[in-house]
C-alpha cells in the first residue's frame, strides 16, 4: 500500500507524530540524579511505557515508579495514592530525592499535587525522609523538551539557595546523549574547571555490570553540589531554546546573580568555536593545545571530503535544539537542509533557522509541531539525499529510498544510541565521518561498476 | 540426565518475603505459591491491584485493548484519541507481523493516528477534533472500519468516544466503534483485552453471513503474530487441509472477522487475553472452543491431533499424523545437537498472560528445569485452571470492566457436535471449553509467582543463579547486568517465529546460542576475582 499522508488543510488527525509526551522528558532529568527515583502520578501504563520506551533507547535497567491511579482514585483523587506509592519508595528503595512528575490523568482530575507533598511531608515524623521534588508535566500541554527543561527549573528552585560565591560552573546540557556527557566532562577538566552537570545520566543510562543488585544506579548529579548552586558564578545552558525563556539559568541568574550564558548545542566547527570562547571566559583559561589540534583534524577533514558533500540535500527532524544545531552544522559543510522538522510547536527553531538562513544565503523549509505524515509529503519533492534524525524516520527513508544517519532520541533499531556522540570537535568529527561515509556507502553500492576507491 | 539438587522452593518463598513489611509480605505471600505434591491443589492470588510505589512490569488497559489485542489487525484504521504519549508508545513496539493479501491491500499498522489532544481540548472538550480526525482519516484511506481508542483524560472529560463513533459511522456509511479503554481501569492490561473482546464481539463478528469455502474450518485466538508466529501456523494448517477462518488477531483483517462465527471450532492459544470471545462465541453461535498451544514441538503435535480428532475425519487424522512424523525428524535432529549444551540449566519465566505456561514445554524438550513462573496480568484461572471460575471474587476492578450479555442468536446458533461426537472426545481425552491452567502442569518444589516485583526477581537471581531468566524489556538490561541472559518472550528479542515445529528448533538454537556465549564468561569473572582475593586479605 502506498504511504499517503496528511495535508496541512487537514490538522486534526495527526499521522505518525514526531514528538513524545511531557512526563518522558521529566523522567529523563530525574534518573540523572544521584539516588533519585522518578514516581509518575497517574495510570501505571505512563511508567510503563515510559520505561518501555526509554529502555529501548539506552539498554539499561530504567525503573520508574507509578501511583496506580486505579478507578475509584479518579473519582476521589489520587492523594491516597500518592502518599502510599511514596511509602512504599521510601522502605524499599530509601532513595536520597523522589521526583515526583505528574500525567495527563492527575492534572485532568485537578490533582494538588504540592499541597500532597507538603501534607505529606509535615505528617511524616521519619528523619531521614528524602528530598521530594515535583514538577507539573501534562502530556497535552507541551511535549518531553518541555518537561525535561520544567524539571531542571523545579530541581533548581527546589535545592538553590544562598550560598558564599564560589568559582564553581553548572552546565545544563540539554537532552544529549550519556557519551555527549561524559565528553562534556572531560572538557571542562580540561578548562579546569569546578563544574556540576544536571542532568548527569551519563552513568545511569550508560554503565557496565552490577558486583550486586542496585536499587537505584549509580551515577548522577549530587544533591549536595545542587543545594550549592546559589553560590555559583557561572551557568551555562545548551540550546537555543533557552534564549529568552524562564528557564533554570534564568532563575540562577535573577535570583542569586549566577552569570548565564547561553550557547545552542556545539555541532560543527562555528558552534562549538562559540561554545568554548564561553569555556575560555568563565575559566580565563585559553583553549587547551590538544582541543584545538581535534579543531584542526575536523578543519582537515571537511577539506579533505567536501567532494562528497558539496549541494547534497537533507532532511533533518527530531528535537527542535538538535534540529537547530545539526542545521548549522550542515550549512557549515555544504549541505543543504532542505528540510529542517520538528513535533515541537515551541517556535524557537524558526526563529533560529531563519537567522541561519539569512547568513547563508540559502532557504529551506522550515517546519514545526509536524508529524511524519507532514514531513513526507514535503520530502518527494525536495528530493533529498539522506535523512539526519531518529529512529522513527526509518520508515520514511524506507519508502524514499535514501539512508537515515541515526542521531539524537530515540535510537531503537541501532546498537549504543547511548553512545552516539554529537558534541564538541570530537562529536562533530565521528558525525561528519557517518555523513560522509553514509553518501559514499550509498553511492558505492548504486554504482554498477563497484569501486573500491571511492 | 544430568543431577541436580534444587533448592527447597519454601525456603526460597521465605526468603523472598523476609525483607518485606509485615503487611505487605503478608499480602505478597498469597502471590507466591510452592508447587506441591497434589499439585491440584495449590492456589494463588492473582489479579489484584498492584499496591503503589513497587514497580510492576504491568501496563494499562489500554495497552492491553489497543497495543495487544487490536494492535495486531491491519485494516482498520485506529485513532487514538488523547495526548500524543499513548499513541507513540503504542505504534508498533510490539512488532506484530501482517501480510496485507495483496501489495495495494490497505495496511494502516505502520501508521500511527492520534488526535493529539491539546489543553484546549482538555478544556472545552476534544469530540469535536475528533470527528474531524475520523473524517481526515476518512477521506485519506477510505477505510472499511475505524476504531476509536479513549485514554485516560477522555472519559473524565465527558468525551463519548462511542456516540461519536455512532454518529461519524452513519455520517460516512462505514463500521465506527469506540473502545473506553482509558488506563485507569482494571489492575492491569487485562481489563483492556476484555474490553476489546466485548467490542469486537459486538461490532464486527458476525456480519457476514457469506458461507465459507473448505473444510475443518476453525479460528485461532489469542494468536498476535509476534516474529512471524501465525505464519508458520498458517503453513502448518493448510498443508495439514484445514481451513482458517480468522485469526484474533495476528495477521488479522476486518473481513476474517467480519465471518468468523461460520467456522466449527475456536483454538485458543492465549486463554488470558481472548477467552472471553471463545466463551461469547460458543454462546452466541454455538461454536466450542479447544485450548492448545503451539509453542514446543511436542505440544505442537498434541494440538495438531486434538484439532484433527475434532474433525474426525480418519483421512485428516493421518495426514497430520504424517505430517508430523515428517516435521519431528528436524526437531530431533536440532534437539539432540543442543541439549548436552544446555541439560539441567535452570530458567525463570515471568510473561504475560499465557507464555510463562507455553514456554515451559520448549525448555522441557531441551532438558532444562523451570524452577519459577508467573505472570503479570493473568487471573486464577489462568493458574490453577477454569475449575476455579466459579469461587472467584469479583472485586472492584475488575466489577466495573463491563461483562456482555450474549443469548443464543435465534437463527444462527448451530451446535457443532452430536451427542456421540461430544462422547467420542471426553473418550479420547478432548475437553472443550476447558483450560487446566499452568501450575497442574509445573513440576513440584517450584515457584508460581504472580505479578513480582523488582526486588523478588533479583532476589531470585541471586538464590538460584539460573541460566537463563525469560521476561521483557523492562526487566532484560537488569537481569542482564548480573550476568545472566535475558530472553525477552514479549518482543522474542527481535527473532522468532517460534512457534510450531519451526519455532521450536529456532528456539532451541536461540537458547543455546544465548546461554553459551563466552560473553557471560567475560562478565561474571573479574567480579568473582576480585571478591576473592579480598576475601584472602581479610582472613589473612
Amino acid at each position: 500500500m502506498e504511504m499517503k499522508t496528511n495535508t496541512k488543510s487537514k490538522p486534526n488527525a495527526v499521522t505518525n507524530p514526531c514528538n513524545l509526551c511531557t512526563p518522558l522528558g521529566a523522567c529523563l532529568v530525574f534518573k540523572g540524579i544521584k539516588g533519585a527515583l522518578p514516581l509518575l502520578h497517574g495510570s501505571q501504563g505512563c511508567a510503563t511505557y515510559i520505561r518501555r520506551y526509554l529502555i529501548s533507547h539506552y539498554n539499561e535497567p530504567i525503573d520508574i515508579a507509578s501511583s496506580n491511579f486505579t478507578e475509584r482514585t479518579t473519582i476521589f483523587g489520587g492523594k491516597k495514592n500518592l502518599i502510599s506509592a511514596l511509602e512504599n519508595i521510601c522502605t524499599q528503595y530509601t532513595p536520597e530525592l523522589i521526583g515526583v512528575a505528574t500525567t495527563c490523568l492527575s492534572e485532568t482530575i485537578g490533582d494538588d499535587v504540592p499541597q500532597y507533598l507538603r501534607e505529606f511531608k509535615s505528617e511524616q515524623k521519619s528523619a531521614c525522609l528524602p528530598h521530594i521534588v515535583s514538577v507539573s508535566t501534562p502530556s497535552y500541554n507541551g511535549a518531553y523538551m518541555e518537561g525535561f527543561q520544567a524539571t531542571i527549573k523545579s530541581l533548581v528552585v527546589y535545592f538553590a539557595a544562598s550560598r558564599p560565591r564560589t568559582r564553581r560552573v553548572v552546565l545544563f546540557p540539554n537532552l544529549v546523549s550519556p557519551a555527549d556527557i561524559r565528553y562534556l566532562k572531560e572538557l571542562l577538566a580540561d578548562f579546569g574547571m569546578n563544574f556540576v552537570i544536571l542532568p548527569d545520566y551519563a552513568e545511569t543510562f550508560d554503565g557496565g555490570p552490577w558486583d550486586g543488585y542496585q536499587k537505584i544506579p549509580q551515577g548522577g548529579t549530587r544533591i549536595a553540589d545542587l543545594s550549592e548552586l546559589g553560590g555559583f558564578a557561572s551557568a551555562i545552558e545548551l540550546g537555543h531554546s533557552l534564549v529568552g525563556q524562564e528557564s533554570a539559568g534564568a532563575y540562577l541568574e535573577r535570583e542569586f546573580a549566577v552569570k548565564r550564558h547561553i550557547s545552542g548545542l556545539p555541532i560543527g566547527i562555528k558552534a562549538t568555536d562559540k561554545f568554548i570562547s564561553i569555556l575560555e571566559t568563565v575559566s580565563g583559561k585559553k583553549m587547551p593545545e590538544e582541543i584545538r589540534k581535534e579543531r584542526g583534524r575536523l578543519l582537515d577533514a571537511y577539506a579533505d571530503a567536501h567532494k562528497y558533500l558539496f549541494e547534497k540535500k537533507a532532511i533533518v527532524f527530531g528535537e527542535a535544539d538538535m534540529v537547530a544545531a545539526m542545521a548549522g552544522f550542515l550549512l557549515e559543510i555544504g549541505v543543504i537542509p532542505v528540510l529542517c522538522a520538528t513535533g515541537s510547536r515551541s517556535g524557537i527553531l524558526k526563529a533560529e533557522l531563519e537567522k541561519l538562513s539569512c547568513e547563508s544565503g540559502r532557504s529551506f523549509e522550515i517546519r514545526e509541531g509536524v508529524d511524519f505524515g507532514e514531513i513526507e509529503e514535503i520530502s518527494g519533492k525536495l528530493k533529498p539525499d539522506f535523512m539526519l534524525g531518529n529512529s522513527k524516520g526509518y520508515s520514511l527513508a524506507r519508502r524514499q529510498g535514501i539512508p537515515l544517519v541515526r542521531v539524537g532520541f530515540p535510537i531503537h533499531d541501532r546498537i549504543g544510541g547511548q553512545r552516539v556522540l554529537h558534541l564538541g570537535y570530537r562529536g562533530t568529527q565521528q558525525l561528519f565521518d557517518r555523513i560522509v561515509n553514509t553518501i559514499i556507502e550509498n553511492t558505492q553500492e548504486q554504482s554498477s561498476i563497484g569501486y573500491t576507491y571511492m | 540426565m544430568k543431577k541436580v539438587n534444587l533448592p527447597d522452593a519454601a525456603k526460597i518463598k521465605d526468603e523472598l518475603l523476609k525483607t518485606y513489611p509485615t503487611k505487605v509480605g503478608r499480602k505478597r505471600s498469597k502471590h507466591i505459591t510452592v508447587v506441591g505434591e497434589k499439585k491440584e491443589d495449590n492456589s494463588i492470588q492473582a489479579n489484584v491491584r498492584t499496591v503503589p510505589g513497587i514497580i510492576t512490569q504491568r501496563g494499562c488497559c489500554y495497552a492491553g485493548c489497543r497495543g495487544v489485542v487490536l494492535g495486531p489487525t491491519r485494516d482498520i484504521l485506529q485513532i487514538i484519541h488523547g495526548p500524543v504519549g499513548c499513541a507513540y508508545y503504542s505504534w508498533l513496539t510490539r512488532r506484530n507481523q501482517t501480510r496485507p493479501e495483496s501489495p495495494d491491500a490497505p495496511n494502516y499498522m505502520p501508521y500511527c493516528f492520534t488526535t493529539d489532544m491539546q489543553e484546549e481540548q482538555i478544556v472545552f472538550g476534544g469530540e469535536k477534533k475528533l470527528k474531524q480526525a475520523i473524517q481526515e482519516a476518512y477521506d485519506l484511506f477510505h477505510p472499511k472500519a475505524i476504531g476509536i481508542f479513549a485514554t485516560c483524560p477522555v472519559g473524565l472529560i465527558g468525551d463519548d468516544v462511542h456516540q461519536v463513533s455512532r454518529e461519524m459511522s452513519r455520517e460516512l456509511g462505514i463500521n465506527i466503534f469506540g473502545f473506553s479503554c482509558e488506563g485507569y481501569k482494571g489492575v492491569s492490561q487485562s481489563a483492556g483485552h476484555h474490553i476489546a473482546n466485548n467490542q469486537l464481539f459486538k461490532h464486527v463478528v458476525g456480519r457476514d453471513d457469506e458461507p465459507i469455502a473448505g473444510k475443518y474450518k476453525f479460528n485461532l485466538l489469542g494468536e498476535y503474530n509476534i516474529g512471524g508466529d501465525a505464519f508458520v501456523l498458517e503453513e502448518m494448517f493448510a498443508e495439514c487441509g484445514f481451513t482458517l477462518v480468522s485469526t484474533f488477531s495476528g495477521n488479522s483483517s476486518y473481513d476474517d472477522f467480519c465471518k468468523s462465527h461460520n467456522a466449527d471450532l475456536n483454538l485458543v492459544m492465549c486463554h488470558r487475553s481472548i477467552n472471553y470471545m471463545a466463551e461469547m462465541m460458543q454462546t452466541k453461535f454455538g461454536i466450542p472452543w479447544l485450548k492448545i498451544n503451539f509453542i514446543g514441538a511436542q505440544e505442537t503435535a498434541n494440538s495438531m491431533r486434538k484439532l484433527a480428532n475434532y474433525f474426525g475425519d480418519q483421512q485428516l487424522i493421518e495426514t497430520v499424523d504424517k505430517y508430523i512424523a515428517r516435521e519431528m525428524q528436524a526437531v530431533e535432529k536440532a534437539r539432540a545437537e543442543v541439549r548436552p549444551r544446555l541439560e539441567g540449566k535452570l530458567a525463570l519465566l515471568f510473561v504475560g498472560g499465557s507464555r510463562a505456561h507455553h514456554y515451559q514445554e520448549l525448555f522441557k524438550e531441551i532438558g532444562m528445569k523451570v524452577v519459577g513462573a508467573g505472570y503479570e496480568f493473568a487471573h486464577r484461572d489462568d493458574y490453577e485452571g477454569r475449575k476455579v471460575l466459579d469461587g472467584l471474587e469479583v472485586d472492584a476492578d475488575s466489577r466495573n470492566i463491563e461483562e456482555l450479555k450474549v443469548a443464543n442468536d435465534s437463527t444462527r446458533y448451530k451446535p457443532r457436535l452430536s451427542a456421540d461426537q461430544k462422547k467420542k472426545l471426553t473418550q479420547q481425552g478432548i475437553k472443550l471449553n476447558h483450560y487446566e491452567g499452568m501450575i497442574p502442569t509445573m513440576e513440584k518444589n517450584t515457584l508460581s509467582i504472580d505479578d513480582i516485583s523488582q526486588y523478588e526477581q533479583e532476589k531470585l537471581l541471586e538464590l538460584y543463579k539460573p541460566a537463563l531468566f525469560c521476561a521483557g524489556i523492562k526487566e532484560k538490561y537488569g537481569v542482564q547486568k548480573n550476568g545472566i541472559p535475558c530472553k525477552q518472550l514479549h518482543s522474542y528479542d527481535y527473532g522468532g517465529p517460534y512457534a510450531g515445529f519451526q519455532g521450536a528448533i529456532n528456539f532451541y538454537r536461540e537458547i543455546d546460542r544465548m546461554i553459551n556465549t563466552r560473553i557471560w564468561k567475560l562478565i561474571d569473572a573479574p567480579w568473582k576475582e576480585e571478591e576473592q582475593i579480598r576475601a584472602n586479605f581479610a582472613t589473612s
